[in-house]
């Protein structure tokens, strides 16, 4: 399917989007496959396809290349992970996080909200490259998308000068402030809980080594010494194999709760400061061609008028679109935040008892051990 | 030089140390460490007229042993900042103990040590000096002062003992009790790091467990000498723990465990070199040994998997720590209220963990890395005591040898005309064969000392693991419960 044809028809989203799941994903060699289950708006059933990374792509590139779709530029777009990688640098695992944490667990439910935040989007659902993703039994074309508006690498050298220009709106210099504050804090707060979730892992697996060490002093013989040695060092054993369960599920239950949640909201911080840039370039356009007007000869007056007129309705439109999509925002990831804070409370607080038990169990085997 | 009356028996000792120094080191909770499980009087022995020879070698010595606590106040060793492997501990060889074993302990043998060989160094004043509090567990001796009473009665006594008078102690012990085959409890390690820090004043956090780790490891020795029922009759210990002044070791060469190593390294090389091809009747003693080896290993395997795992707890708490700084931050910079206050209750929460993940590392620490490490260097003795035993048989083998010599010397010089030659031929043989017979004795003496000790030992060992687990369980039983208490605290709050 070519682009081109994908860009004619605006489309309804014929599933439902918090239906949206990433059930698993298969290793072969290199290419890791996600499996996206999602189910019918008719109720009649359900979809099955099989994406890999470089469809989430194509289809992001779909949804940055809607120059025609008025506002867009205001959109905050679900920021899609990192590319996962089978055999990962230190590099790419530094960028993923949390989710190169874990078997892919935490990867998947990461690309499963993006889907699922781009299908709820008003604007971005109607693009139908995301009822082709998410329907078509074909994978979707794989060509590369021309260059889009929104390239990276473009953004990064205008970026020094044009991030500070100072905002016509009140509202939205208060937004680009909190949100450069926000967006230093999160990754700050996510990088330390990362390191800590990493720790975690290691006193895991030091419990294991300890746990196999003492498998080692168990020594044969009728000597009852010997054996009174040899049972406490089983005990033992299975002691450190209990904590090194503790440790897994502490860390396991911080990747799913907490983790994801400080993942998303540092990557969603992102997509606002991305947004909020792109305006201000317009911001930045319009107040060019406001000074050209000014500057222009006549001859020129009328065109430079048109060109005027022209960046304003943008940047109007932009500056709409972007209340609401600030509005949306703010109230979405308060209340992911939130969830992510109760459902790690509630994890640990199951964990704490879990182990308590445990070690109680554990405890009252030694006392009682003559 | 013990200043209290010995008509009762003395049953507890605290020793307080009073410097006029800073204190470095604010008192902790001595409570805590008071409670040795390990010993909870179980049967008291009857046997309180007063040990009989034969009963210091009964199966079950630990009988004697009640609960009682002593502390012990350690100065500034500032004063034993030499670092030397100790050559021979700088004081007079005793005879064997079988003099010191006697029913009653009197102050003569402690007068005898008083004014033996101890030279007086010059007291240095000043200095950093701390104050730290040690509780030792004091068996009550039951039955070594020559009352009827089989009760017990508590006394407090405070003693202040500097390091290098640990050291001191375990070098005369050492001298003492480990070449006929008692496994004398190491001392403590020196370190040179870690003191000079302290001496420095610093107050940080290193500094503070050093001194604690110091104080915890000095405690541990102590209690394990006393819980030897020879070595706590002994004067000297008698002395270290009562006197009230302590003559100063004569130089801070003491013996440290270390320099106790390297003794028994030059002993086994030396016997290894002789190539000693020992005619080993005895099997257990070859089993024993092997056991022991095998032991020494796994040990040590055990000890540096703790201390990787204790390194990796301190690495959490500092990481959460950081974690709860930065959800602090956040939750200042936001502005939704209700989210902000969240945050903020993270951070406390994160920072309670915190806490909590230190007390966890202490305890993985003390616990069980201090017990692996003591019976790591224990193990050492038991080596030596292996090795001493060698000694012996090989010194028994040589008189042998040299009487057969002898024998065979004076049959030749019977056939010549020299009877002055022949006489103290015969009177060198006569020598040699009482030197045979001792040998012999000795050798069959340290045996039986070893097979004795090795038994105390191993049971000792398997009651010092046993307690250790369990008071680790309760620790983390408790942590468990705290973190549970923790976060369903800010979680009903929400």
């Amino acid at each position: 399917m070519s682009t081109e044809e994908v860009k004619e028809t605006a489309s309804v989203l014929s599933v439902h989007d918090d239906s949206i799941k990433v059930t698993e994903v298969l290793k072969e060699g290199d290419t890791l496959t996600f499996i996206i289950v999602s189910q019918k708006l008719s109720g009649t059933g359900e979809y099955h396809v099989d994406r890999t990374y470089e469809d989430f792509e194509w289809l992001q590139q779909h949804l940055f290349s809607q120059g025609d779709v008025p506002g867009i530029q205001g959109v905050i777009f679900p920021p899609l992970p990192a590319k996962p990688q089978v055999n990962a640098s230190p590099r790419s695992i530094k960028q993923l996080g949390f989710l190169a944490l874990g078997e892919c667990q935490p990867y998947c439910k990461a690309l499963e909200t993006f889907l699922q935040q781009v299908a709820a989007h008003s604007i971005l659902s109607k693009n139908k490259a995301v009822e082709v993703f998410l329907t078509s039994s074909d994978p979707p074309g794989r060509q590369k998308v021309k260059k889009n508006i929104f390239n990276r690498l473009s953004q990064a050298v205008e970026e020094m000068r044009k991030e500070g220009h100072k905002d016509v709106d009140e509202f939205f210099q208060n937004e680009r402030d909190h949100n450069l504050i926000l967006t230093g804090c999160t990754k700050t707060a996510a990088e330390k809980f990362l390191d800590v979730v990493a720790t975690e892992q290691k006193i895991a697996v030091a419990c294991g080594h300890f746990s196999t060490a003492l498998h080692l002093c168990v020594e044969p013989g009728e000597d009852p010494d010997k054996q009174a040695f040899s049972r406490v060092c089983v005990k033992l054993s299975e002691v450190f194999e209990s904590i090194k369960k503790n440790m897994t599920s502490v860390a396991e239950n911080n990747v799913n709760t907490l983790g994801l949640g400080l993942d998303l909201e540092s990557r969603y911080q992102e997509a606002e400061r991305e947004m909020l840039f792109r305006r201000t370039c317009k911001l930045v356009e319009l107040e060019n061609a406001q000074r050209n007007v000014e500057k222009a000869k006549p001859v020129k007056k009328a065109a430079m008028e048109e060109v005027k007129k022209a960046a304003e309705t943008e940047f109007e439109h932009t500056s709409g679109v972007a209340k609401q999509e600030i509005a949306r925002f703010q109230g979405a990831r308060v209340e992911m935040l939130q969830q992510a804070l109760v459902g790690w409370c509630e994890k640990q607080l199951l964990t704490a008892k879990e182990s308590a038990d445990q070690f109680n169990q554990h405890l009252e085997v030694f006392r009682g051990m003559a | 030089m013990a200043d209290t009356a010995r008509d009762a028996p003395p049953e507890q000792t605290d020793f307080h140390e009073l410097e006029d120094g800073e204190e470095l080191f604010p008192e902790p909770a001595t409570t805590q460490e008071s409670q040795p499980a390990s010993l909870a009087a179980e049967d008291i022995s009857t046997n309180s007229n007063g040990p009989k020879q034969d009963s210091l070698f009964d199966d079950d010595p630990e009988d004697l042993f009640a609960e009682a606590t002593e502390e012990v106040s350690l100065d500034s060793p500032e004063r034993d900042v030499l670092l030397s492997d100790g050559p021979s501990p700088a004081i007079t060889p005793i005879t064997p103990p079988t003099s010191v074993i006697t029913p009653r302990i009197g102050h003569t043998h402690d007068d005898m040590f008083t004014h033996s060989s101890f030279d007086e160094i010059e007291e240095e004043e000043g200095g950093d000096s701390f104050d730290i509090h040690i509780s030792v567990s004091d068996p009550e001796k039951v039955g070594e002062y020559m009352t009827s009473m089989s009760l017990f009665k508590r006394n407090e006594f405070a003693v202040k003992r500097r390091f290098s008078d640990f050291l001191g102690l375990h070098s005369k012990l050492a001298s003492k009790y480990l070449h006929i085959g008692y496994i004398v409890p190491p001392a403590p390690e020196k370190s040179i790091v870690g003191m000079t820090k302290v001496k420095v004043g610093k107050e940080d956090q290193s500094s503070n467990e050093f001194v604690e780790k110091r104080r915890s490891a000095l405690e541990r020795y102590l209690m394990r000498t006393v819980k030897h029922p020879i070595l706590l009759k002994d004067p000297d210990v008698l002395q270290f723990l009562e006197s009230s002044e302590l003559p100063r070791a004569v130089s801070t060469q003491a013996l440290s465990s270390a320099g106790l190593l390297r003794m028994v390294n030059k002993a086994a090389d030396a016997v290894n070199k002789m190539t000693i091809k020992m005619n080993e009747s005895d099997a257990w003693f070859e089993e024993k040994q092997q056991h022991f080896e095998n032991l020494d290993v796994q040990l040590r395997k055990l000890h540096t998997s703790v201390e990787s795992l204790v390194c990796h707890r301190k690495e959490l708490s500092v990481n959460t720590a950081q974690f709860a700084k930065s959800a602090a931050m956040l939750g200042n910079s936001e502005d939704h209220t209700a989210l902000s206050r969240a945050l903020s209750q993270l951070a406390e929460v994160e920072e309670k963990i915190d806490q909590l993940h230190q007390d966890q590392a202490n305890a993985d620490f003390y616990l069980f890395s201090e017990l692996l490490g003591d019976y790591v260097r224990l193990l050492t003795a038991v080596k030596g005591v292996f090795d001493h035993r060698m000694k012996t048989w090989q010194k028994w083998q040589d008189s042998q040898m040299l009487l057969q010599k002898k024998r065979e010397a004076e049959a030749k010089l019977q056939f010549t005309n020299k009877p002055d030659k022949l006489q103290q031929a015969k009177d060198e043989i006569k020598e040699l064969e009482g030197k045979v017979q001792q040998g012999e004795r000795d050798f069959e003496q340290i045996s039986k000392t070893i097979r004795k000790e090795v038994s105390r030992f191993e049971k000792e060992r398997v009651k010092d693991f046993k307690t250790i687990i369990i008071k680790y369980l309760e620790s983390l039983v408790q942590t468990q419960q705290q973190v549970n208490k923790t976060v369903s605290d800010i979680f009903h709050h929400n």
